[in-house]
């Protein structure tokens, strides 16, 4: 067993990660960066199509590519790195923490660390999590898995496609497969409205005719050793018709039904998580209920864009460096969804500097307007060209919108 | 020739119209940006796509690299830029961008660095 002291240590090496990490160290700290798989990157290696890096680099990068911009960054920095590592149990220690972790080379390594960063990522949600009807055979797949067997292992895991959900990560494997030969049939989803990005549909279903059928479900699925294929059902506002169900003949099935923070360190750690965004309560600073515990990236709560996974994480590095160097803000203010917003991260602003929030709509709106209010109180009003529920929102507040508010006020974001 | 098109220069996804003129330009309305002019062009006259794929390696620890047309490809050239790259072997060590294969003038290259 091996000890070794940090000043910050990240769990997780992906894009949220790295960023965090990258600001904790340029502010002179002693950073360690612990992760599971052989090397860092984490889901952006197996996004091999472009579109990311467009706000961060002003340019059209591919997953791989904008994943090897920070590696390198790491790589040239006095960065600590464990790979094949993984955490198993966040405890206090002395005035901080002390992570336990297994490695195959190392056996069990504890790193002492004054602070943490969780920045694990999600998990997909699963067939479990929609308890969709039917036979269990072979051919369900969430479609990231789908997405590393073909990009990463080199495994295509069918021919004929159905997909449920109209998540951004299902729209990307429709045109993977499409390009790989593979034929997809349909796009199936729930809400009356797409969940993934509108250039996601245009480029990934629109170019190759795909049909997307919003409201609708997967009412069963169909087939004893291999998928058969699945029975579709109307669901307009959610009540299902079932004169207007219809068969897909498929042998394979891939869900893109959304992403569920990966929590199960967190909680152990005493850490509290919101239902609002399924990731852990953070205060202005993005630390965790837990004392010297941040969470940043996709663990927090999910982004569309990695773009904003960066410049959140980064923020949260100097929020660490601020911690780490015994700066604390003298006092926050609670900031809380109001009409048609479904999550506000963080949900504490600091009064006396500008505050950066990160928000998802529930409606669909052009020419939206977002209130910044406090007791019925208009204090600011920001005009959105558009919002909708796959775009997040991200907006500043300034400290000049944040003066003499009274400590218990309680502020209020909505859109109208 | 009038088409209407969503914009995916960026995340916004303005709802284009883009007709062409009898001078033979485009006009373009609804754009909140100037790259809005030059999708709903180009969408016309002349559509792009970046490709991407993976192809094979002489690796055992990554049996697939990510590749990518260096610039958008033509989309009628895609389905012959998707066959050269399913018929490629790449082998390692090889750098992102390292220059894989030429088809027709659209450059296949590396999308990450692979040491072995």
């Amino acid at each position: 067993m091996r000890e070794i002291p940090f000043d910050t240590a990240v769990i997780g090496g992906g894009a949220a990660g790295m960023a965090a990490a990258l600001e904790v160290r340029a502010r002179g700290h002693r950073v360690c960066i612990v992760e599971r798989d052989d090397e860092l990157g984490g889901i952006l290696l197996q996004c091999i199509h472009n579109g990311f890096g467009l706000h961060e680099f002003r340019e059209d990068l591919t997953g791989p590519e904008y994943a090897g911009r920070a590696i390198r960054e790491v790589a040239e920095s006095e960065i600590t790195i464990f790979t094949r590592t993984t955490v198993s149990e966040i405890a206090s220690h002395g005035g901080g923490r002390e992570l336990t972790c297994y490695s195959a080379e190392n056996g069990v390594v504890k790193i002492a660390s004054r602070a943490i960063v969780l920045a694990m990522g999600c998990r997909e949600r699963n067939r479990g999590n929609l308890r969709i009807p039917g036979s269990r055979p072979a051919g369900v797949f969430t479609a990231g898995l789908a997405q590393r067997l073909i990009n990463m292992e080199g495994y295509v895991p069918g021919r004929d496609f159905v997909i449920i959900g109209s998540g951004d990560i299902g729209l990307i494997m429709a045109r993977r497969l499409q390009w790989l030969g593979c034929r997809v049939h349909a796009v199936i989803e729930i809400m009356p409205y797409p969940s993934g990005l509108t250039r996601n549909i245009v480029q990934c279903l629109n170019d190759f005719s795909i049909p997307l059928y919003l409201n609708h479900v997967v009412s069963r699925i169909h087939g004893s050793g291999r998928v058969t294929g699945v029975d579709v059902t109307p669901v307009p506002g959610g009540v299902p018709n079932p004169a207007g169900e219809f068969h897909i003949p498929c042998d394979t099935i891939l869900l893109s039904v959304g992403l569920i923070p990966e929590n199960e360190l967190s909680k152990a750690a005493g850490v509290e998580i919101t239902t609002e965004t399924n990731g852990p309560v953070v205060d202005a600073t993005m630390m965790t209920s837990a004392e010297g515990i941040f969470a940043t990236g996709n663990v927090l709560h999910v982004h569309d864009l990695v773009d904003n996974v960066t410049e959140e994480s980064r923020l949260t590095g100097g929020f660490v460096a601020d911690y780490l160097a015994g700066l604390r803000p003298a006092r926050q203010i609670r900031v809380r969804p109001g009409s048609n917003v479904r999550s506000i991260t963080p949900a504490r602003v600091d009064p006396l500097r500008a505050n950066r929030l990160y928000l998802r709509p529930l409606i669909v709106k052009n020419n939206a307007a977002l209130v910044l209010s406090a007791g019925g109180r208009q204090i600011r009003r920001i005009m959105k060209s558009h919002v909708q529920p796959s775009e997040m929102i991200s907006v500043n507040l300034r400290a000049v919108d944040l003066a003499d508010l009274a400590p218990d006020t309680v502020l209020e974001l909505s859109i109208t | 020739m009038r088409k209407e098109l969503t914009c995916i220069s960026c995340p916004i996804g303005c709802a284009l119209v883009a007709e062409t003129q009898a001078d033979g330009s485009v006009s373009v309305t609804g754009n909140q940006c100037s790259r809005g002019v030059e999708y709903a062009h180009d969408e016309l006259v002349d559509p792009k796509r970046v490709v991407t794929a993976t192809c094979r390696t002489n690796s055992t620890r990554h049996p697939r690299l990510p590749v990518r047309s260096r610039e958008p490809c033509p989309r009628e050239k895609i389905a012959g830029v998707l066959q050269r790259i399913y018929g490629l072997t790449a082998e390692v060590p090889v750098s992102q961008g390292d220059l894989l294969a030429e088809l027709d003038g659209v450059q296949i290259v590396a999308t990450r660095t692979l040491e072995d």
